[in-house]
């Protein structure tokens, strides 16, 4: 039996790193626009070293106006949604957690959309929004979800499918009586979509921005994995062996809700990313949250790339949104994960 | 059954060391009340409660249920505090060590809970050296170490890499033992842990105790009702009733036929062994 190593996981993640790139360099080949890998290549290249004027303008609008900042946004998405599905699932000790199955997607997309209609132009102001509606939905959830002062897991997934249908009935109110105003669209908000129009003015700080504010909470969230393994194992042991149990579910809460709120403020409620990545990860490379948290960031951002590219090849040239396709891959995948605990 | 767990002199010996050295742990005047809410009446108090235990020393926590055992446990284990009194692990009071420094003293081994996603006996014991972990609790080789020396100790280095859901309830006992092995705790409490074995796993899993207590020099806390089990293995008993400490003392001293007989509301009667513990035994009543 090994002992896991930072050097086991860092050659893990490298080599997920190396499928995610190619994922990349296929989803950038694919579209209305074919492109050859030579000339992607060429271009990230020139791109990388800013010799913008040997670029192709044809390739430099598809490649840096179009594929590439919707790739990056998937990335972002993915890597969100799953590092919180992976957080929700030890907070809430519930393998069936996920942020839009509990409902806290929802949340952030009612907060996302309030903060659209209140104030529309204040740069961040629908990231924090979005964070607001994950937390407290969070919490609502985790109240409603206990039975005679304990977590019950059945219990705390109906109060989350409640939750979410509840905040999806208000998201249509609000969709159907304020037409007219920049709110995107109910199937943004209710399915989740990569298709979004992105700012046309420094899109460059925005993703820095966004990145930025993953990182911190991905990041605040990896300090507790080793705390997460013990409290898996039951809150009692762990916090007999020395964890702070207030102090690490303070974090996961907080960062999960960051990551909910990231990802919903930028594509909808995505829904099972953060459901079956985790699942996966767990399956190929243990249940080490060590080694969870980091897979799962880089396998999300697999996951919604791949998807994305599904949805928008499979019925060419329309495109579906890329929360259709989550569904369809991950609605089963909850349905096989209840049958197995049932039995 | 006696003569299997005939090592158990060895317990006497370690009890006349242990009286040379100061005392591991030393419970004084401790009290504890517990009530639904703050403002009602208590619904159970506890104490006030005295007692000390050296190293290489087996304390048996006995009593009849709802006598006060799990609470005097949860006490020890830092993990409700005292109303009053002190409790004090290698001169510390418990209540203001820190947790981890708490978790490095300290061990309790309890029923495990159900595990929510497989673990590999490996991993579950390596978590016993989460007390002794920096930043983000990569094992060193010395954990692999201590956590290779406590499963050997309990005798399932074998199981290393089996899943921890598929091992019997024996095995399970151990590996569980182990991770706690693992923690390097000068004080090893312990909460029922002959509630799920058959007398062949008791009989093995005290003399396993009495093992550790004697080489680890580990000073052993057995919560449990089991009057003949607690007479032959232990060195000292305390004795808890209605959350009152009615008597702490070697077993042949605390083990009088009718207090225990109020105590347990049965007909018993006591005899006095050669090796100086007493047996219990049911009074048949015609």
């Amino acid at each position: 039996m090994r002992t896991l190593t930072p050097r086991r996981v860092a050659g893990i993640c490298g080599l997920l790193g190396a499928v995610l790139f190619i994922v990349v360099v296929i989803s950038l080949r694919m579209g209305a626009y074919p492109i050859a890998v030579s000339d992607i290549v060429k271009t990230l290249v020139n791109g990388a070293l800013g010799r913008k004027d040997q670029i192709p303008s044809d390739l430099a609008l598809v490649i840096f106006g179009l594929r590439l900042p919707r790739i990056a946004l998937g990335i972002l998405v993915g890597a969100s949604l799953s590092t919180a599905g992976a957080g929700f699932q030890a907070l809430l000790r519930n393998p069936l957690a996920d942020p839009y199955v509990l409902g806290v997607s929802s949340g952030a997309a009612l907060g996302s959309i309030l903060s659209l209609i209140l104030v529309p132009h204040v740069p961040g102001a629908i990231q924090a929004a979005a964070f607001a509606g994950a937390a407290a939905t969070t919490a609502a959830v985790y109240f409603l979800g206990r039975r005679g002062g304990q977590l019950d897991s059945a219990t705390l997934l109906l109060a989350g499918i409640i939750s979410a249908s509840f905040l999806s009935a208000i998201i249509m109110f609000l969709m159907t009586t304020l037409t007219g105003r920049d709110l995107r669209g109910m199937a943004f908000w209710l399915m989740g979509d990569l298709a979004t129009p992105l700012p046309s003015t420094h899109l460059f700080a925005w993703f820095g921005f966004l990145f930025l504010v993953f990182f911190f909470a991905a990041g605040a969230m990896y300090t507790t994995a080793s705390d997460l393994n013990l409290i898996l194992t039951g809150e009692q042991e762990a916090r007999h062996l020395g964890v702070n149990l207030n102090r690490v579910k303070l974090v996961v809460y907080v960062s999960a809700s960051v990551l909910t709120g990231l990802a919903v403020s930028v594509s909808g409620a995505i829904g099972y990313v953060g459901l079956l990545v985790p699942h996966v990860m767990r399956m190929i490379f243990g249940t080490d949250y060590r080694l969870l948290i980091p897979t799962s960031v880089i396998g999300g951002a697999i996951a919604i790339v791949v998807a994305d590219l599904l949805a928008r090849t499979v019925v060419a040239p329309t495109e579906l949104p890329v929360g259709a396709m989550t569904a369809i891959a991950g609605a089963p995948v909850f349905i096989y994960l209840i049958r197995r605990r049932v039995r | 059954m006696n003569a299997a767990i005939g090592n158990s002199a060895l317990g006497s010996q370690a009890g006349a060391i242990s009286q040379m050295q100061p005392a591991r742990l030393k419970v004084e005047q401790v009290t504890y009340a517990y009530s639904a809410t703050d403002r009602s009446a208590p619904k159970f108090t506890l104490g006030p409660a005295s007692f000390e235990a050296g190293r290489q020393e087996i304390v048996a926590v006995l009593g009849p249920n709802a006598s006060g055992k799990s609470t005097m446990l949860k006490l020890l284990a830092g993990l409700v505090q005292p109303l009053s009194g002190r409790i004090e692990v290698d001169g510390s009071e418990i209540g203001e060590l820190d947790l981890r420094m708490r978790a490095q003293r300290v061990a309790l081994v309890q029923q495990e809970s159900e595990l929510l996603f497989p673990l590999r006996v490996w991993e579950y014991v390596l978590q016993g050296r989460y007390p002794y972990g920096r930043r983000l609790r990569f094992e060193s080789d010395e954990d692999s170490l201590f956590a290779g020396n406590a499963l050997a100790q309990v005798g399932a280095d074998a199981l290393r890499s089996r899943w921890m859901n598929e091992l019997s309830g024996g095995e399970k006992q151990r590996v569980i033992l182990a991770r706690s092995l693992a923690q390097q705790p000068s004080l090893l409490l312990l909460d029922e842990p002959t509630q799920h074995l058959d007398i062949g796993g008791k009989v093995e899993l005290l003399r396993r105790l009495r093992k550790l207590a004697d080489q680890n020099r580990h000073t052993v806390i057995v919560v449990t009702h089991e009057l003949n089990l607690a007479a032959e293995f232990s060195d000292r008993i305390v004795l808890l009733h209605k959350g009152k400490c009615l008597r702490v003392g070697p077993p042949g001293e605390v083990y009088e036929r009718d207090l225990l007989e109020e105590i347990f509301e049965a007909p018993l009667e006591v005899e006095m062994r050669r090796n100086g513990r007493p047996r219990v035994i049911l009074r048949a009543e015609h």
